[in-house]
């Protein structure tokens, strides 16, 4: 005899412990399991696409931060690429430096960010999250003396950074980089190895690496579906030509590796801040550019960079205008999220959860 | 006019109930001094699990502040001591809601069920030597019989929310708590089988050697258990908070709340207290005649503090896993003890009945052998195989990019 039982529509979130911010998703279960699964979003839009239009092309830099807000220097970083390359002209050679070491900063910030969610959506209560927290909290800090914000920055501009590194940030970075060896190691006894997140996590919702790319996932998601894709490798931008590291890729598709992913990425990320603070020199760290930029009317420049989530870039277009004729985002949080179906559907509610957390999405960032 | 207990009664070795029976029975006719004196004794007892409740919550938010590199509750009182006295009045003045399509009747009766076997369960404990409200010659029986009450009571909150979360949450809770019953009663019958009885008191006096040293195995079980039981980490799907809010008690708020939470927490304490005079001795320790409730109170502490400590460390299993732990994992074992423990005794016991402390010790090392091959033979038998795929470069072809590297 079998017993049928009806299937259950429940929508998880907007207002949802997990869903990283108000993402909505209207779920069709049959008992535990998943059959049905329908993305809805657009609860965070803010317009930003039509705002950048109205501002002029330095202002839009204070609209980036607000994408993704765990990783804005990133953001700051694909736009102010896009703007040179619509300008035609090159940021100095220490500007390139600082961009790249706060870049990778901010990845790591990024990276403590989704790992510790990803625990805490296994059900560990707090304590990962709390020790990923302890080090971004540092990071944080060191931005703080940068530019005197925390979280929004808006540290570069077009043509190169708001201002250079003050004196007492090379040392605080070198204490910083001492301490967060020894605490991201705690961290990694913790979590790489625990039984429990690897029977969670192991073979669960494996993405294949086909339906990665036919899907235009990046990022940590699509390496861990074995996929070996970085744009700072197939297209270095800013200083990623001067580093070496390499790019950590996943073998099993699921939860796990995108987990793992994460981890191994922060070590490349020390790797690349280190040889930065080896390599830099003195000199200009941003171009004397006019106050209001004017791009040649007619020219249009897209500016990516690997985000901590994926391929982030800009696509702008100029009418010889102070602002922007047109600002087209491609967020990684959004595309990666197209893969919905194959993450979740026959997977239990508790993987469904996981499974939202590996692919790490950031709710300004999809619906902008 | 006073009255007196006559010597060889079992309430006359319970300090507590004498004195008040004597001091009421100055002024008052004996029937009524009887009354008084138990109603007093339950009246300690329902603050002694409702104010432990308060006070786990306290310790559990400052200990797991200590976990995660920050601080706690600090504010109020010193070292934030008052802090539940905050939350229940903030949550006593909050709006009584209840959803709109529930049952009335089910929704409201919900916390008192939760409660109420709670406070029933303490009524057996000892917290000293000869202090317990009833001393019940099946004290065992009677703690496993009403902690199943539990499990009504989170069905039907589940069922009278009008909610799916905690519709997910009551069946869920209802699964793991029956599941884990089995265990959790197999692995205590080891417990009795040496006491030799079923009252709570027996049993804290046949420990000349703790419990948990005598059936190590009986231990892991009945702690893997009560955890499970008590809905915490890493058992806690009935309320997991990533997955369905709040789960069964997503609708609660104000004071059914509150007492909802005072049933969670308050359970730690009545199951840490049990353990403790299960597997630990209970009152049993230096100087026990005058200070057993402090020995008591150290090892419900140390029990309590495992739960939080679990709690702060582990993630959650699903519940597939967790079904599979309690009948693959928990059960065998709780049988290997059940055996073991049954054989030991047989060949042990004296020809007077009663085990010595050489046959406790004896015991103990050999049910620590079985302890490590048991749990290594089935953990083995439990694990999860994952299949890893060999890494096979393959080639895929995208229009517009030259090659991909795909592993």
């Amino acid at each position: 005899m079998t017993i049928r039982t009806e299937p259950m529509t429940v929508n998880v979130g907007p207002q949802h412990p997990s869903t990283h911010g108000v993402f909505r998703v209207r779920i069709t279960f049959d008992g535990e399991d998943i059959v049905e699964v329908e993305p809805v979003f657009g609860y965070l839009h803010r317009g930003t696409e039509k705002l950048a239009e109205e501002r002029n092309y330095v202002q839009v830099v204070t609209l980036t931060d607000r994408l993704d807000y765990t990783s804005s220097m990133i953001n700051n970083q694909a736009y102010c690429l896009a703007v040179e390359k619509l300008l035609g002209v090159e940021p100095p050679p220490r500007a390139k430096y600082l961009r790249t070491l706060t870049a990778e900063l901010q990845r790591i910030a990024s990276h403590l960010i989704a790992v510790g969610f990803f625990v805490q959506e296994l059900g560990a209560f707090g304590t990962p999250l709390m020790y990923g927290f302890r080090s971004r909290e540092r990071i944080l800090e060191l931005f703080e003396m940068l530019c005197g914000a925390r979280i929004t920055v808006s540290y570069m501009r077009p043509g190169g950074v708001f201002a250079d590194a003050p004196r007492d940030f090379w040392p605080a970075l070198n204490r910083f980089l001492d301490d967060f060896a020894e605490e991201f190691v705690e961290m990694e006894q913790l979590l790489l190895e625990n039984e429990i997140l690897m029977v969670r996590t192991r073979g669960v919702s494996p993405i294949p690496p086909e339906i990665a790319i036919n899907n235009s996932v990046s990022g940590p998601v699509l390496r861990a579906s074995g996929v070996n894709w970085d744009w700072r490798k197939q297209e270095p931008y800013d200083a990623y030509d001067q580093v070496e590291f390499d790019v950590p890729i996943g073998s099993n598709w699921d939860n796990y590796d995108r987990f793992w992913v994460r981890f191994q990425e922060v070590h490349q990320s020390i790797r690349i801040i280190k040889q930065c603070i080896a390599q830099i020199e003195p000199g200009p760290v941003r171009l004397d550019l006019p106050l209001v930029l004017r791009p040649e009317a007619g020219r249009e420049a897209y500016g990516r960079v690997e985000a901590s989530k994926g391929e982030l870039a800009f696509y702008l277009v100029s009418d010889g205008g102070i602002s922007p004729y047109r600002c087209k985002i491609r967020s990684p949080s959004l595309i990666n999220l197209t893969v919905i179906e194959h993450l979740l559907v026959g997977w239990k509610l508790a993987d469904m959860i996981v499974s939202l957390g590996s692919i790490d999405i950031n709710m300004g960032e999809v619906d902008r | 006019m006073s009255c007196q207990l006559a010597s060889d009664s079992i309430l006359y070795a319970n300090g507590i109930y004498r004195v008040v029976y004597e001091i009421v029975g100055v002024v008052l006719p004996c029937w009524v001094a009887y009354a008084i004196a138990g109603l007093v004794f339950a009246f300690i007892l329902v603050n002694a699990v409702l104010l432990g409740a308060a006070a786990i919550t306290w310790g559990e938010r400052r200990l797991l502040g200590r976990f995660q590199n920050r601080v706690g509750p600090n504010r109020w009182g010193p070292f934030g001591l008052f802090q539940p006295i905050a939350d229940l009045v903030k949550l006593l003045t909050k709006e009584d809601l209840r959803p709109d399509g529930s049952d009335r009747v089910v929704f409201s009766l919900v916390p008192v069920l939760m409660v109420a076997p709670l406070i029933l369960m303490t009524a057996v404990l000892p917290f000293a030597k000869n202090t317990a409200l009833a001393s019940l010659n099946v004290g065992v029986l009677y703690i496993l019989a009403v902690s199943s009450i539990t499990s009504v009571a989170i069905f039907m909150a589940g069922w009278s929310s009008n909610n799916r979360y905690a519709m997910f949450g009551a069946a869920r809770a209802v699964a793991v708590l029956i599941s884990y019953e089995i265990p959790v009663v197999l692995s205590l019958l080891g417990v009795v089988m040496v006491a030799a009885s079923m009252s709570l008191g027996t049993i804290v006096e046949a420990q000349a050697l703790p419990f948990f040293l005598v059936q190590p195995l009986a231990f892991f079980v009945f702690m893997a258990g009560m955890s499970a039981e008590l809905n915490r980490s890493p058992f806690d799907v009935a309320e997991a908070e990533s997955e369905i809010i709040a789960g069964y008690h997503t609708e609660y708020s104000g004071v059914r709340f509150a007492l909802i939470q005072a049933a969670e927490f308050g359970g730690v304490g009545v199951v840490a207290a049990i353990t403790a005079t299960l597997f630990l001795g209970g009152w049993s320790g230096p100087w026990s005649e005058y200070l057993g409730w402090l020995w008591f109170l150290i090892k419900t502490g140390i029990i309590v503090f495992l739960f939080i400590w679990f709690r702060a460390t582990y993630p959650r299993l699903r519940i597939d896993q967790i079904m599979a732990f309690s009948w693959k994992f928990l059960l065998p074992l709780a049988m290997v003890n059940l055996i073991a423990v049954t054989l030991e005794v047989f060949l042990l016991r004296g020809d007077d009945g009663v085990l010595t402390v050489t046959d406790l010790a004896i015991m103990g090392v050999v049910n620590l052998a079985v302890t490590v091959i048991a749990i290594a033979v089935f953990g083995n038998l439990i694990k999860e195989r994952v299949s890893f795929r060999t890494r096979q470069p393959q080639n895929v072809v995208v229009p517009g990019v030259s090659t991909i590297e795909v592993i």
